[in-house]
C-alpha cells in the first residue's frame, strides 16, 4: 500500500529544499573563488594567461553540466581522493559556475573606461593594485545584477546533482514519489518550491538592474 | 595515481555514440524551430492589447525561468500521467525543451523588438504596408540581427541541456554514454569522450551561427 501524500511528505520536500540551498551556497562560494582567479587571468597582462583563461571558459561553457558532474564523480577517485557525492557535486558546480561568473565579470571590467586603467598606471600603481583599488570597485557595481541573476541559474542547476545521488530537492522528490506514487502532486510541489526560492532573487536582480540604469 | 586509462573499449563502441549524436542533433533542430516559433508568438502576445494575454505571457516566462529544466521534465514525464496525460519519452522531452526554450526566447525576442525605433513602424504603415508585412520586414528582420548573438548562445545551451533527456530514457548522446559505461565499466573514459563530443558540437554550432550571421545580415 502506498503512503498518502500529506504534511510529512511535504516536510520531507522542504528538507530537500534546505539541502538544495546548502549545495547552492557551497557551489556559489566555489564559483566565486575560482571565478575570481579566472577573471584575474582573463585580464592579465600576459597574453598566454589570457588565452589560457579564455580557453578554460570556452571549454567549460561547451560541456554539459551533466558531463562535468559525472567527470568529477569518477575522476576525483582516480587521484586517490575518495570523495563523497557532495564534494563531487560541489567541485563540478564550482567549475561550471566559475566559467560563467568570470565571463560576466569580464564584461563588467570591460565596461569600466580604459582611461581608468591608464590613469591609475600613471599614478604608479602596480597592475594588481590598479585592478583592486580602481577597476574592480567600479566593475563591482555593474556586476552585481547579473551575478544575482546567475545565482538563480546555479540554484536551478543544483537539481542535476540528484543524478549522481546527492539528496537535495529533486532527489528527495524521486524518493517521496516512490513512496506515495502521487507524481503530479510531488513534482508540482517541487516546481513550486524551486519557484519560491528563485523568484525573489530574480525580482531582486531586476530591481538592482533598474537602479543601476537610473 | 595508479589508474590505467583504457579508451579502447569505449572507442570500439563509438558507433553507438554516433547514433546518440544523430538523435541529439535531431532533437536540437526540432526544438530550435518549435521553441523559436513559440518565442516569437510569446513576444507578440507580450505586446498584445489584451491585458490578460500579457499577464499570461508574464506568468509563463516567470514560471519557466524560475524552475529547473530537470523539474519541468519530470513534471511533464512523470507528473502529467497522474492527470491521465501519458506521453512517451521523446515527445515529453521535446515538449519540455520547447516550452523551456520558448520562455527564454520570448524574453530575447521581446528585447530585440523593443530596440526597433517606433518611427520605422510608423513609416512602414505610412507607406501602406499591411501590419503583417510591417512585422516581418520592418520589425523582425532588423530585430533578428540585434538578438542573433543571444539567440545563438541560447540555442547552444539548449543543445547541451538536451543531455537531460537521458534521465527519462531518451537514447540521445548522453544516454548512450551511460549505456556504454554500464557495458564497459570505463566510467571516466566514457564521460571524457562524451564531453569531447559535446565540446565539438558546441564549437560546430558557434562556427555555424557565425556563418549564418555573415550570410544573412551582412550587406553584400
Amino acid at each position: 500500500m502506498f503512503r498518502q501524500f500529506g504534511l510529512d511528505e511535504f516536510l520531507m520536500l522542504l528538507g530537500g529544499l534546505q539541502w538544495t540551498s546548502g549545495l547552492t551556497v557551497l557551489a556559489f562560494g566555489g564559483s566565486f573563488g575560482l571565478g575570481l582567479l579566472l577573471l584575474m587571468a582573463r585580464v592579465a597582462r600576459f597574453r598566454v594567461l589570457r588565452w589560457a583563461a579564455s580557453g578554460c571558459i570556452q571549454t567549460v561553457q561547451g560541456t554539459p553540466l551533466l558531463g562535468l558532474l559525472f567527470l568529477a564523480f569518477f575522476a576525483l577517485p582516480l587521484f586517490g581522493w575518495d570523495v563523497s557525492r557532495w564534494v563531487a557535486a560541489t567541485v563540478a558546480l564550482s567549475i561550471y559556475g566559475s566559467a560563467f561568473l568570470a565571463d560576466i565579470w569580464r564584461g563588467a571590467v570591460a565596461a569600466v573606461p580604459f582611461g581608468q586603467w591608464e590613469a591609475s598606471a600613471a599614478l604608479g600603481l602596480t597592475r594588481w593594485r590598479q585592478l583592486r583599488l580602481v577597476v574592480l570597485p567600479q566593475a563591482f557595481a555593474i556586476a552585481i545584477p547579473p551575478t544575482v541573476g546567475f545565482l538563480v541559474q546555479l540554484i536551478k542547476n543544483t537539481s542535476l546533482a540528484s543524478v549522481i545521488g546527492v539528496v537535495e530537492l529533486s532527489r528527495e522528490a524521486q524518493l517521496v514519489n516512490g513512496a506515495t506514487f502521487a507524481p503530479f502532486l510531488v513534482y508540482g510541489c517541487v516546481c513550486l518550491l524551486y519557484f519560491v526560492l528563485c523568484y525573489p532573487l530574480t525580482a531582486w536582480s531586476r530591481v538592482l538592474e533598474a537602479r543601476l540604469a537610473r | 595515481m595508479t589508474y590505467t586509462f583504457r579508451f579502447a573499449p569505449v572507442f570500439s563502441r563509438i558507433d553507438q555514440m554516433l547514433d546518440g549524436l544523430v538523435l541529439t542533433l535531431w532533437l536540437t533542430a526540432i526544438v530550435i524551430v518549435a521553441g523559436f516559433t513559440l518565442g516569437v508568438a510569446g513576444a507578440l502576445a507580450a505586446r498584445a492589447r489584451a491585458a490578460w494575454l500579457r499577464a499570461a505571457v508574464r506568468c509563463y516566462v516567470e514560471a519557466i525561468r524560475n524552475t529547473p529544466l530537470l523539474a519541468q521534465l519530470f513534471f511533464i514525464y512523470f507528473g502529467l500521467p497522474g492527470l491521465g496525460l501519458r506521453l512517451d519519452a521523446i515527445p515529453a522531452g521535446l515538449i519540455a525543451l520547447t516550452v523551456n526554450l520558448g520562455a527564454y526566447t520570448t524574453e530575447i525576442v521581446r528585447g530585440g523588438i523593443d530596440a526597433v525605433p517606433r518611427g520605422q513602424v510608423d513609416a512602414g504603415t505610412a507607406l501602406g504596408l499591411t501590419p503583417v508585412q510591417v512585422f516581418f520586414l520592418i520589425v523582425l528582420k532588423p530585430a533578428l540581427k540585434t538578438m542573433f548573438p543571444a539567440l545563438a548562445s541560447q540555442f547552444t545551451l539548449l543543445m547541451l541541456s538536451s543531455s537531460l533527456l537521458s534521465q527519462i530514457g531518451v537514447t540521445e548522446l548522453f544516454h548512450m554514454a551511460s549505456l556504454i559505461d554500464s557495458a564497459t565499466y570505463r566510467s571516466f573514459e566514457v564521460y571524457a569522450v562524451v564531453c569531447g563530443f559535446y565540446l565539438a558540437l558546441a564549437l560546430a554550432f558557434r562556427l555555424l551561427f557565425a556563418a549564418i550571421y555573415r550570410l544573412a545580415f551582412t550587406a553584400p
